[in-house]
């Protein structure tokens, strides 16, 4: 092959000439163009992200904070979507996490190895490609037609867990299944049961892991805006929820709901407010996405 | 099966499992375990039932060659009425166009660049940064798509040629969306190619943008194509963002600067208005839905099956 003659005259000349000298150029330029091409999204998000600054940040008051919404752009504010975006997420959390680290639990330490944990497998892996506003149409027909929630806290958190469902399963069977088998196995031969093996030894250390799924996924429900459209959470709501178990049943809206809201309307005021939603949204997520990489370094190195 | 030689790893590990639970309420934790495993089971259930029941009274009001039938347009606000769907389906295949021909190619230079030309901490420090692309909530690239990039960058620059709500805003945006995507799960596959195969190249004198395409690209294609089949899933069951910029009229066209519909973006519109229960409008809500499913499912699974297999080739 002529290119090994070639790279042997290259080594010992160090200068090479012609067609490999062609081919080093090509492949030292390629290192940037390729990494421009890496960070080219990036670029675009930084200067979507400052340019939204720019229209946001003079909106961005304590009366835009703590305001309902208004028909009157320079009156109308997120208290209620703020409100309402945190009750929901924290409905989510509780309805979801427990029963994602349950079924992570049962397929990593006592389900046997057979079809039945195969098929399960396979199906949270499908459920997690499935797209969010198919979970809108579950929530509308379970929740809010069929057990007739109507579209309240309780219906929107309830979608939202089965969406995270998926996911948060996934991070917690990975994250169990890192736990080295010889800590099992210490627990056992000590004469634990298997439950008390988990419980005292698995769990916590898959802990790490399962918190950064968990706060990963809340990140993601606290985005999503179509699920929560679809059963009914477009709406006008100028009252805060109430905090008892009545509240559970209360309309809402979410943050996300609301920037979508100002940014459909026609009127050019309302985009300086869905400038300033989105601001508000993107600190939100990503001091959880930072979050979720301290933790999990934190709680790795103790 | 323990006598049948020594224990290894997973002797064991059957062992332990099969080892009784001595104290009785441990098997009410089982119990409650296989429950919260059911939910999914039951979700998929529930997923394919809500759907497929409310389709069926759907497809007794249309015909299902009504439905499919290229020639019919999707016309559901005034009589005479029409569902034809492929207006739907072809809205979705025109962002899932646009989109992949901006991501594919800068997903994939990322997914070389990070996997074959990145010292370790630049990957360490670019990789989450990357896929912090993935997170950004959807309705915040609507937003974007609608007001940044149609109105004060495409309007300005295309002037009559481009409609307000175009395909074009909205791919750019999904493109952006799903960049992490193919280059994350592209570079997983890229990074699983073993480093013999690289040594041998070197040996032979290639250089690094040899190997990295010549070498290492052919070897992990089939992780690629697995990328691109969960990137395409992505898109076509994404609905703020073609909602908000991609407009909503029903369009059998390709071409980026038309403002079309896609099955997402009906699906939307049909949620915010108030259809009532049992009418076509709200059944046809879960035909295109069950439609939208179908597709993605299909498309996930052979994601799913393309990967299996490409990790058998080389473990």
């Amino acid at each position: 092959m002529s290119a090994a003659e070639t790279t042997t005259q290259a080594a010992v000349t160090l200068q090479a000439e012609g067609s490999v000298a062609r081919r080093q150029t090509w492949s030292r330029a390629s290192r940037w163009i390729l990494l421009v091409a890496t960070l080219l999204g990036l670029v675009v998000l930084v200067i979507l992200g400052i340019d939204n600054a720019i229209v946001g940040i003079p909106s961005l008051d304590w009366d835009f904070l703590s305001n309902y919404p208004s028909r009157f752009a320079e009156r109308a504010g997120i208290r209620s979507s703020i409100l309402g975006s945190v009750w929901v997420l924290v409905f989510t959390v509780i309805l979801a996490i427990p029963v994602a680290v349950g079924a992570a639990v049962w397929m990593e330490e006592f389900a046997p190895q057979n079809a039945i944990l195969t098929t399960v497998r396979l199906n949270i892996a499908n459920l997690a490609g499935v797209p969010s506003i198919i979970y809108g149409i579950l929530g509308l027909a379970v929740f809010v037609r069929l057990m007739e929630l109507g579209p309240s806290i309780l219906a929107g958190a309830l979608t939202l867990a089965l969406m995270i469902l998926p996911m948060t399963v996934i991070t917690s069977v990975e994250a169990i299944s890192q736990v080295p088998p010889s800590i099992r196995e210490g627990s056992l031969a000590l004469g634990a049961t298997r439950w008390q093996t988990v419980w005292n030894h698995v769990l916590p250390g898959a802990m790490p892991g399962i918190l950064t799924g968990t706060i990963l996924a809340v990140a993601r429900a606290a985005g999503e805006t179509a699920a929560l459209i679809m059963i009914g959470a477009f709406t006008f709501i100028a009252f805060d929820p109430s905090l008892s178990f009545g509240g559970l049943f209360d309309s809402f809206t979410t943050l996300p709901i609301q920037v979508y809201n100002w940014t459909i309307r026609p009127q050019p005021e309302f985009r300086a407010n869905a400038a300033a939603g989105i601001i508000v949204l993107m600190v939100a997520v990503i001091g959880l996405n930072a979050l979720a990489l301290v933790v999990r370094d934190r709680l790795r190195r103790n | 099966m323990a006598l049948a030689g020594p224990p290894d790893g997973s002797d064991l590990a059957d062992a332990l499992r099969k080892r009784p639970l001595r104290r009785p309420g441990e098997n009410l934790i089982v119990v409650a375990l296989v429950l919260c495993a059911a939910v999914s089971i039951a979700t998929t259930f529930a997923i394919i039932y809500v759907l497929f029941s409310d389709a069926i009274g759907f497809f007794r009001e249309i015909s299902f060659w009504h439905f499919f039938n290229p020639g019919n347009e999707w016309q559901t606000l005034f009589d005479p009425r029409s569902f034809g769907v492929w207006e739907l389906v072809l809205g979705t295949v025109n962002v899932t166009l646009w989109s992949m021909v901006i991501a594919l190619p800068l997903g994939l230079a990322a997914a070389v660049y990070l996997s074959e030309y990145a010292h370790v901490q630049t990957r360490r420090f670019l990789k989450p940064l990357l896929e912090l692309l993935a997170g950004v909530p959807t309705v915040v690239y609507a937003y974007f798509a609608l007001t940044f990039i149609s109105d004060d960058v495409l309007l300005p620059l295309l002037g009559g040629n481009v409609s307000f709500f175009n395909s074009l805003s909205a791919s750019i945006m999904l493109g952006v969306m799903i960049l992490p995507i193919i280059a994350s799960v592209s570079e997983d596959a890229m990074a699983s190619v073993p480093r013999d195969l690289r040594e041998a190249a070197y040996g032979l004198g290639a250089t690094r943008l040899e190997v990295a395409f010549r070498v290492v690209f052919p070897a992990a294609i089939s992780g690629i194509m697995a990328a691109i089949l969960l990137a395409i899933a992505r898109v076509i069951g994404e609905t703020m963002i073609v909602a908000v910029a991609a407009g909503s009229t029903p369009n059998l066209s390709l071409s980026p600067l038309e403002s079309i519909q896609t099955m997402t973006g009906y699906m939307l519109q049909v949620a915010l208005g108030d259809a009532a229960r049992g009418t076509t409008d709200y059944t046809s809500l879960f035909a295109v839905g069950a439609l939208l499913f179908l597709m993605t499912f299909v498309l996930n699974v052979a994601a799913q099956i393309i990967v299996r297999r490409f990790r058998e080739a080389y473990e």
